[in-house]
């Protein structure tokens, strides 16, 4: 009950966000309501399973390819969104089956060089992804700057939303038990009665469907796509730092992990120009280093202490 | 009906047969004994019955059904529990939570609630219900192993494996564990039970089972089996079976 609160509460906040009309700002609360969705699903595979999945940069190309790719032959975008999330959602139930059997490093790597697969494919398929030239997508008609800004917005952290809700209802399920057990002890759950097999494969459905929704919104909002830009391998890193910043496993630490990583690049990009790579980095490792559990368990333990009696 | 049997059933590493067509049968409501010398294949049997390891040739039947070829969730459905030697809590959950997850996924408990209700009562038979929320990573050894015999419980099993939940244990805590053994056994769940100590062997085994280099070399009442010349030969070698049963002769 308290998590649906919050998530209404946070929700609501930054659904009053166009009023401030700063186009700026808004581009800025796009990026974080996306970058709140990777995180929030890769949550899923590496916090509740314990699979450090580096699948994510797939699934968003994917994604935005799928979208993209069904709007030039004339669906509409609404459709071409959902067949985004459907094409992701059953790739990674093809793809888990074949590597989800591999663990840490192994799962690691094997999840890494799906995307690198995917984009040769685009690659290689000039005729029906423009290849190395990229894919235009087309406008939509008669709107404004303004209302585009504001209608992707909303697009963004409806997903965002969506993507938390749904971590609420599988945090609290047999679904998120079982993960967390399989994360804790995989052979111990196997011999009690846990289908891991099953189960991971759900995980890594959950992890790609709305990933694969929010790269085809970002191909709208964008209106050009390439392979480097939508298989970005930072876009598979930066869900499990995000996830890192906020707290692992929990509900709220993925969006919170969002804002702070979006921040940290805005105002170190903005002072150290040349060099921002490097102090976003040093800031990161820092960050894993001293708080390993996440803001939200130093905030966690800030509460017990001030409730307990003594 | 036999509630399990083993029918030749041989589980190949490499070249080395670490069971070697083993044939014996387990009744329902029985305790049986399976003892035998280090690396004679105790383990390596549970984790072949289980599926953790499937047997390369051979058949095991559990109540009647094949389950030779099946994956370790499927068996741990139908009834067939087991504990570890070397103990598999899941660390960072709390001890309910640790054993909830048998009773939801192997008991028959269909929600979050009823199996940690359920987990509650079995806490309180194996006398764990006052660190039920503690993390499973600060619990004692023995404690440990008494979660182990918790989570077998919760899976509300016909058949219970149990690999040596009373290895480094003191004195006290093996009286403690062999009344809790006892208690289940009343309860009805056949129990087969692989141990180290013959105290504890002798004390509560209607039958026992020896191992030895994979091979099932005897088999029969606990006193018998153990003046057995094959099995003192296994534990002690030839020469001092030789002397002993030749004194006792």
């Amino acid at each position: 009950m308290k998590n649906w609160a919050i998530l209404a509460a946070v929700g609501l906040a930054f659904a009053v966000l166009p009023l401030t009309g700063d186009n700026y700002l808004l581009r800025l609360a796009t990026t974080v309501c996306m970058y709140a969705v990777l995180a929030q699903s890769w949550n899923f595979i590496g916090g509740l399973a314990g699979y450090p999945s580096f699948a994510t940069a797939a699934f968003f190309g994917l994604g935005a390819y799928t979208s993209a790719v069904l709007q030039s032959f004339d669906v509409p975008m609404f459709t071409s969104w959902g067949a985004a999330g459907l094409v992701a959602l059953l790739f990674a139930a093809l793809i888990g089956g074949a590597i989800l059997h591999l663990r840490g490093h192994y799962f690691a790597i094997a999840s890494l060089v799906i995307a690198e697969v995917l984009r040769e494919i685009v690659n290689t398929t000039p005729d029906l992804t423009g290849g190395g030239m990229g894919l235009n997508l087309p406008l939509m008609e008669g709107s404004s700057v303004a209302f585009e800004a504001r209608f992707f917005f909303y697009a963004m952290l409806a997903l965002g939303v969506l993507a938390t809700a749904v971590a609420i209802v599988v945090h609290g399920s047999k679904l998120g038990f079982g993960l967390r057990c399989i994360q804790q002890n995989e052979d111990a759950a196997t011999i009690l009665g846990v289908n891991t097999y099953a189960y991971k494969t759900a995980a890594f459905s959950l992890s790609a469907v709305f990933v694969g929704i929010a790269g085809a919104v970002y191909a709208s909002w964008v209106h050009y796509i390439e392979p480097p830009d939508v298989f970005d391998i930072l876009l598979a890193v930066k869900p499990l730092v995000m996830v890192l910043l906020g707290g692992i496993g929990t509900i709220f630490g993925p969006p919170l992990g969002a804002l702070l990583l979006l921040a940290f690049e805005e105002l170190v990009w903005r002072n150290f120009l040349t060099v921002h790579a490097a102090v976003l980095g040093l800031i990161i490792v820092a960050l894993v280093l001293f708080l390993p559990n996440g803001l939200l368990s130093l905030v966690r333990e800030r509460l017990k202490r001030a409730g307990a009696p003594s | 009906m036999s509630l399990l049997v083993l029918d030749n059933a041989t589980r190949r590493f490499g070249g080395l047969n670490a069971v070697d067509g083993v044939t014996f049968s387990v009744e329902p409501g029985e305790v049986v004994g399976l003892i035998g010398p280090n690396g004679a294949g105790k383990t390596t049997m549970i984790n072949m019955i289980t599926g953790v390891h499937p047997a390369t040739s051979g058949r095991i039947q559990f109540d009647g059904r094949d389950i030779t070829r099946m994956r370790p969730h499927q068996i741990a459905k139908l009834g067939l529990a087991r504990t570890f030697q070397i103990v598999q809590p899941f660390p960072k959950m709390s001890v309910v939570e640790n054993v909830a997850a048998g009773a939801l996924f192997a008991g028959g408990e269909t929600s979050l609630k009823d199996a940690h209700a359920a987990a509650l009562e079995h806490l309180r038979f194996t006398g764990l219900a006052d660190v039920a929320d503690r993390p499973a990573a600060a619990l004692t050894l023995a404690q440990r192993k008494r979660l182990e015999l918790a989570k077998g419980l919760a899976m509300n099993p016909r058949l219970l494996m149990l690999d040596e939940v009373n290895a480094g244990l003191n004195a006290s805590e093996v009286d403690d564990a062999l009344g809790m053994i006892r208690r289940i056994a009343e309860r009805g769940v056949t129990i087969v039970l692989v141990e180290h100590l013959m105290k504890v062997v002798l004390a509560i085994s209607k039958r026992i089972i020896v191992l030895h280099h994979g091979q099932l070399i005897a088999q029969g009442d606990p006193r018998e089996v153990l003046r057995d010349r094959t099995v003192i030969e296994a534990y002690l070698g030839p020469k001092y079976a030789a002397a002993y049963s030749g004194g006792a002769a």
